[in-house]
């Protein structure tokens, strides 16, 4: 196991990290400020997914199916607030979590029908194809570095929303006493609507910038809805910064969890056995880490209430 | 839930069609993930029930949504409430292990046009169950062999972590002679690749066998390709079929894959095959219309020969397969399963379509490892 390798696959748990902080980073801002747990999350990663995948076969652009990713996952978003959503604030999480669930199979046939049961094509901009040698002889496609900075641009966009701009205060004041901010006159409602919108925006651009390295087809969502639950709760509920931090060591453990452990087991057991054995745990590493961050914490690393 | 009742000939002859005398039950895949799969099933299926003009044969079929809990319900209403007399449809081979041990035992046929478990056609194997696809292993064997026929020797090899992905990583061993790169089990439904993508660079492997059946194939293709690594790749058909390849788009180029079935394979019944389904459905077939279309044939042949009231002679009826397949030659070994040849293709551009093109044939009459533990 060369430097090299080990450097390639940082670089790869890096990448997996900044994307799952997208989709965690609407949940837990969901969650936070509206107390509502959003199983149709992993949906609006699909539509966004879909959106790119059409418009970019329909023009040929890359930036334009981006743009189409991000105004049909807000705009699907909206609507799924103000028709359903809205009508959940104040019920018991098992109702929300049924509703939800119910948009999931909603939306994942309504998809099928619209687009059909076969995966639809969309691939990495030419600009971005291939490969680039980094210092250290490191070759590493284009297109997953640029996954990484688009990533840690949002973290620091979303820092700097909800740090220093109005609207942020009144996020962050939000999530700490609703019926206050709503008492001083802000628009509960209008808040509420913008937030799902911003949450559903930043699903809508992972599902597109994934997109075009995996597959875009139906019930791609729910895999990824899974570890962004995991990922909040690592995080604390509600923490944009937990969110970052979590998606980080998930995406880190999960792609060095599943090089390390195979190779470890090889010292002591034979080599196709020690592959089984091996990617089996590494497939759980994740949900240990999680326990023992709750065992430490039990509300996550950055959460406010326990 | 989804009911399609289909009277096929019904179709063709509304007005006068008799009672039904053979009833069929189909529950495939159409709805979620991996839907693809069912409908082309169904689709070569029906195609060839209406070619036939048959209004003696009654089709049911209901959508299994890729769940076994829901599979065995929809059997035991087809079985017990609409007295079925034969069952097919199923494409997982958990769904299948679910359903047709307890279906065949019940007296019902059942003809399965995708999954072909190990323990189906070894020790569990049945008198009225018949496989008109392959047995699992076949297509990684096939892709083994292709693999010493091109002096291959270092495979980096890999499959996902559950029972069919260790079944193909030893199909592919059982016959490929030379050494391993290495070895790797993937999460089931991983979509990222980059982690396994770096180990096969820093391998020195000059081959990758990998079976990675819907998405997860073509994440990695996509992947595989935009890493610039060079490797050449092989697999078994499930990652380069009709419904996947567009897709994966041209990552998928040149890549060799084996199948026990082509759109080029240059027998008549293939000919009228790819272009009637070409004519009604508005797609290229795949290797699954393939499969539903030759069970649907098989089918109707033994229904020809003999009364299905007459277990006997109806089995032997089946055994005989004595039906037109668009594989050319097919017969049936001594556990129900095909003797077959099975070809190595190659990913290419006709016109904007990517599609598959024979090279060769990986191996001939083939029939599985499991047949000497069959007990019938």
């Amino acid at each position: 196991m060369s430097l090299i390798l080990i450097a390639e696959q940082v670089l790869n748990g890096l990448q997996f990290g900044v994307m799952l902080f997208l989709m965690a980073a609407g949940l837990t801002l969901i969650f936070g400020v509206m107390g509502l747990i959003n199983l149709a999350h992993g949906s609006l990663y699909m539509v966004g997914a879909f959106a790119a995948a059409a418009v970019a076969g329909a023009t040929g652009s890359f930036l334009l199916a981006l743009a189409a990713a991000l105004a049909a996952a807000a705009l699907a978003g909206v609507l799924i607030e103000i028709l359903v959503i809205r009508r959940l604030y104040r019920a018991a999480h098992l109702d929300q979590v049924l509703a939800t669930f119910a948009l999931i199979l909603i939306f994942s046939e309504g998809t099928r029908w619209v687009f059909g049961s076969f995966p639809l094509f969309l691939d990495v901009p030419d600009a971005l194809s291939g490969p680039i040698t980094l210092p250290g002889g490191i070759q590493y496609p284009v297109y997953r570095l640029t996954l990484i900075g688009i990533g840690l641009a949002v973290a620091l966009g979303l820092w700097w929303l909800t740090a220093r701009t109005r609207i942020g205060i009144q996020i962050r004041a939000g999530e700490n006493d609703r019926e206050m901010i709503a008492a001083l006159g802000v628009d509960i409602s209008r808040l509420y609507t913008i937030v799902f919108a911003l949450g559903a925006a930043l699903a809508g651009l992972a599902g597109a910038l994934v997109g075009a390295i995996q597959s875009v087809q139906v019930g791609m969502g729910e895999p990824v809805l899974i570890l962004a639950f995991v990922v909040i709760v690592i995080g604390g509920i509600g923490s944009i910064k937990g969110a970052f931090i979590g998606a980080l060591l998930v995406g880190l453990t999960d792609t060095l969890g599943g090089i390390f452990l195979p190779e470890l087991f090889k010292l002591f057991m034979p080599a196709d056995a020690a592959s089984q054995t091996g990617s089996a745990l590494a497939s759980m590493a994740i949900y240990i880490l999680m326990s023992l961050v709750l065992i430490w914490r039990p509300s996550g690393l950055f959460g406010a209430r326990a | 839930m989804k009911k399609l009742a289909l009277g096929a000939a019904a179709l063709a002859l509304a007005a006068t069609s008799a009672a039904a005398e053979v009833k069929v039950g189909m529950i495939t895949t159409l709805s979620g993930g991996g839907a693809g799969l069912g409908i082309d099933v169904r689709d070569g299926f029906v195609l060839a029930l209406e070619q036939a003009g048959r209004d003696d044969i009654e089709l049911v079929i209901e959508d299994d949504q890729r769940k076994p809990d829901i599979a065995v319900q929809l059997a035991d209403k087809m079985i017990q409430s609409e007295r079925v007399d034969v069952m097919t449809g199923i494409i997982w081979s958990n769904l299948a292990m679910a359903v047709i041990p307890s279906a065949v035992n019940q007296g019902v046929f059942y003809l399965s046009p995708n999954a072909g478990p190990s323990q189906l056609a070894g020790q569990g194997c049945h008198e009225n169950y018949f496989n008109v696809a392959w047995q699992n292993d076949n297509l990684h064997e096939a892709a083994g062999a292709w693999a010493n026929q091109t002096g291959y020797e270092n495979s980096f090899i890999l499959a996902p972590n559950y029972p069919a992905g260790q079944d193909a990583l030893t199909g592919y061993k059982r016959f490929y002679e030379g050494e391993l790169a290495g070895e790797l089990y993937t999460q089931l439904g991983q979509t990222d690749y980059a982690a396994e993508i770096a180990q096969i660079r820093a391998s020195g492997a000059d081959s990758v066998f990998f079976f990675l059946p819907g998405g997860m194939g073509i994440s990695f293709l996509k992947q595989y390709a935009d890493s610039g690594v060079e490797t050449p790749v092989i697999g078994p058909a499930f990652s380069f079929d009709q419904g996947i390849l567009g897709a994966v788009g041209d990552a998928a180029l040149g890549i060799v894959n084996t199948s026990q079935w082509s759109k080029d394979l240059d027998n008549p019944t293939n000919s009228a095959f790819v272009e009637s389904f070409q004519e009604k459905y508005d797609r290229l077939p795949s290797l699954y219309a393939s499969q539903g279309f030759d069970t649907a044939n098989l089918l109707i042949s033994a229904i020809d020969a003999a009364d299905v009231s007459d277990k006997e002679a109806f089995r032997e009826a089946l055994r005989a397969a004595d039906f037109d397949s668009t594989r050319g030659d097919f017969e049936f070994g001594p556990n129900h399963h095909p003797i077959q040849d099975i070809y190595a293709r190659e990913v290419v551009m006709e016109g904007d379509v990517l599609t598959n093109r024979i090279i060769g044939t990986a191996l001939e009459d083939r029939a599985d490892a499991y047949a000497d533990a069959c007990n019938m």
